[in-house]
């Protein structure tokens, strides 16, 4: 029984047809110049109207988008006199805001690098681990294979970023990459291998060689756990449901810190720390031009706003990533995640008449706009009952090319989640459309993971440079684990000599003159720790008495 | 009560009713409904186990788990989230320990309370075989342990339904580690590679290509030979 309404089967039996003479069809890479015209033409960053200048700050001039620039043209949460400073809750070496891959990464290496358990603190919004690193599905890249290099995979990287990388980053991630899988798998990370004992790897969009290491269609789930069950074995301090609601510095413009808010009581707490890490993740949730996103609740972009907020630079944040595959129906999954790696075992993007019309592995703003173009210029796509369009991405290619049971096997997650609602991909393709995924820019950092102000540093999606203006699939995964890593190393050697001195909210002082030198008149407050998804009517009924 | 013209339907929170869409995912309704989630909710996609669930219908004796993430709403549905679970971690050092059965004896006792009734099993959101990947580190079988625990979220709703107390979720992160890091062993290309890196072999290459311009850089990019 197939999981579509009835006006979609005249569609799928085209899709059933032209399968055969699909199958191991290749559809030619686009040239450079076909690439650049499609992005203006069809690639949601380059929509007019969507973006607009900051007016405030180092990065005053910089074009973003305006759900970005709004959080940043934002009064901060707190003013400076509604905090006792001297009175300190926790006093440590390192304070870690943000406990996904990253700062897990980040927390262990700390601790391995010497410093005393007691001189970390990790500080979460919602639970441990919480975080899109869990919700990686795919696979993490390294060129660990004999066909391969890091040398290629830097070349993979820049020329899918459009060579807008910061290349001494990019050097650093690709050297890095097999170091993080020997790491990985000595902490009892389970990743696919073939019966001779060799990593399995596959493609994804844009690599010149399959260095797609994967743990089934929940890589991140898998990493991520272990690397939570390891930070509780070290028995490192957290606190999770405390968010930080504003940096601390000090006379000397350092950060100093930061201003938590604890979720259950709503108490502040002062946490004084020689370093202090953003880790804390992209802006799915901000929803960006109305998309859906793949993303975690708590990707609210809480720590591009923090950092601004002590004067950080920003960079590349005029691109947002698109992922080509987000679940176009049913309506219950719209914009959730349907991994890249479906097209890495062979699924084929395909239009109504059943026609392949992009190779399936284009880097992920070209395939984006190639699936725009063929739903809005040739309408070519299929209507949803909600009016959305998309296109059949063609799965059960995977068990006719990779033999039955293969799909099953590889892409469980995939399976439950479309299962659910009586499609079986095995039998019947899936219905997709791009979707919100992935912040390619953020805080500016340096090869030791420093922002320009001291004492403050970043790594994974809240950081900027290492993609340029696009990231490749698998990616982001090996960011955070070698970014994180790094940023333990070098917080723990800071910890050896910084000093600390006295404490103070001036910035936030200073935030609100840029404001209003600009003109800026709002009510909007920010960061803003959880997105608004209430029903209406209890909005406009809100009455705050207790 | 039934579904309405509208399309809506009854649903309870914590016994508290609201009508509701019927289209909606436990989730969106309870939003809809006016909650802001600050436990309970986590990836909204099925990949994070925050949002454990229990439910009954009204008229039936069965009480069901679910994710709010992933369930639809059903009419005439009594609703409360369990969102943590207190069960205890036990702490180890992943480089001292054995592959075998007595690992898990050592650290979760427990384990050999189970008592084969599958309530674990049925109360899996993600339809796992608890009680089976249980029973595979009782009798110390790590492979198939590990790879039935795999698609584990460690919602917690297995372990608030056992009987004997027993926490599977953390039996099943133990049977894997231990899989990947004593039976699959780390990877032999990986190592090599990574050695490789560390005595700067491919530092010139890269330096390279870190020496080109733009249109260089570009020229190579678009000439390099695609295995796909």
């Amino acid at each position: 029984m197939s999981g579509y309404p009835e006006y979609m089967q005249e569609s799928l039996r085209l899709v059933e047809k032209t399968r055969p003479e699909r199958i191991g069809k290749a559809f030619p890479f686009m040239k450079t110049e076909e690439k650049q015209k499609i992005l203006k033409d069809w690639h949601p960053d380059f929509k007019e109207g969507t973006k607009r200048m900051l007016k405030i700050g180092p990065s005053k001039g910089q074009l973003m988008p305006n759900e970005v620039v709004d959080i940043l043209e934002s009064h901060p949460l707190i003013g400076p006199g509604d905090i006792d400073l001297s009175d300190i809750a926790y006093d440590v070496d390192v304070l870690i805001i943000g406990a996904g891959g990253a700062g897990m990464s980040a927390a262990l290496l700390a601790q391995e690098s010497g410093l005393d358990i007691d001189r970390i603190l990790m500080v979460q919004k919602l639970r441990l681990g919480d975080a899109n690193s869990k919700m990686s599905q795919g696979g993490i890249q390294a060129a660990d294979g004999v066909d391969d290099s890091p040398t290629r995979h830097y070349l993979d990287i820049m020329g899918g970023g459009r060579f807008t990388n910061n290349p001494d980053l990019v050097e650093i991630l690709v050297k890095d990459g097999p170091n993080v899988i020997k790491w990985h798998e000595s902490l009892g990370v389970m990743y696919d291998k073939n019966p001779d004992g060799a990593m399995k790897v596959e493609s994804g969009g844009g690599t010149s060689r399959k260095r797609m290491h994967s743990c089934k269609d929940y890589t991140g789930l898998e990493i991520t756990r272990v690397l939570l069950d390891e930070f509780l074995n070290r028995e490192i301090p957290y606190l999770e449901f405390t968010p930080v609601a504003e940096l601390i510095t000090d006379e000397m413009g350092q950060v100093a810190g930061a201003v938590l808010w604890d979720m259950d009581s709503d108490e502040y707490l002062v946490a004084r720390a020689k370093s202090t890490v953003l880790a804390t993740g992209g802006f799915g949730r901000l929803h960006i031009q109305g998309y859906a996103t793949t993303n975690h609740y708590g990707s609210t972009a809480d720590g591009v706003v923090l950092a601004y907020h002590v004067g950080a630079s920003l960079r590349d944040l005029d691109s947002t990533q698109f992922h080509p595959t987000g679940a176009a129906f049913p309506e219950q999954i719209v914009g959730q995640l349907c991994t890249e790696a479906l097209r890495g075992r062979g699924s084929q993007p395909v239009n109504k008449h059943g026609e392949l019309f992009v190779h399936p592995l284009e880097t992920r703003d070209v395939e984006s706009s190639a699936y725009i173009r063929e739903c809005y210029e040739r309408d070519n796509g299929i209507v949803t009952p909600t009016g959305m369009r998309g296109v059949w991405l063609d799965t059960p290619l995977i068990d006719i090319i990779h033999g039955p049971g293969t799909a099953e096997r590889e892409f469980s997650a995939m399976n439950r989640m479309f299962g659910k609602f009586n499609i079986d991909i095995r039998k019947e393709p899936m219905l997709v459309f791009p979707t919100l995924h992935y912040q390619n820019g953020g805080v500016e950092i340096n090869t030791r993971c420093e922002s320009n102000i001291p004492g403050l540093f970043a790594a994974g999606e809240v950081c900027g440079g290492i993609h340029g203006k696009n990231r490749l699939m698998g990616n982001s995964q090996l960011d955070l684990y070698v970014f994180g890593r790094r940023v333990g190393v070098f917080t723990a050697e800071r910890a050896k000599k910084a000093r600390v001195g006295k404490l103070t909210l001036n910035h936030i002082d200073r935030y609100e003159r840029w404001l209003a030198e600009a003109g800026i008149k709002t009510d909007r407050r920010a960061p803003l720790l959880l997105p608004e998804y209430r029903g209406k009517k209890t909005l406009e009924h809100q009455l705050k008495l207790l | 009560m039934g579904m309405d013209e509208s399309g809506m339907i009854t649903i309870y929170v914590m016994g508290k009713k609201h009508r509701v869409p019927a289209d909606l995912t436990i989730m969106k309704a309870m939003e809809y409904a006016g909650h802001q989630f600050r436990r309970g909710a986590g990836c909204r996609g099925g990949f994070c186990g925050a949002c454990s669930t229990i439910y009954r219908k009204k008229g039936s004796y069965k009480l069901q788990g679910a994710l709010a993430c992933q369930k639809m709403v059903e009419d005439e549905m009594y609703i409360a989230q369990i969102p943590f679970s207190p069960a205890e971690k036990k702490t180890y050092n992943v480089d001292e320990l054995k592959a075998d059965a007595n690992t898990f004896l050592e650290y979760y006792p427990e384990i050999a309370r189970c008592l084969c009734c599958n309530t674990c099993t049925k109360a899996c959101p993600q339809d796992i075989k608890v009680m089976d990947y249980v029973q595979a580190a009782l009798r110390g079988d790590i492979q198939e342990a590990a790879k039935l625990s795999f698609d584990c979220l460690s919602c917690g709703l297995c372990a608030v339904r056992c009987p004997a107390e027993i926490v599977p979720y953390n039996i099943g992160q133990l049977a894997r580690r231990l899989y990947s890091k004593y039976v699959m062993g780390p990877t032999e290309h990986v190592l090599k590679r990574a050695s490789e890196v560390e005595e700067g072999r491919f530092d010139d290459e890269i330096s390279g290509l870190k020496s080109l311009d733009k249109a260089e850089l570009q020229k190579l990019y678009e000439a390099r030979d695609m295995k796909v």
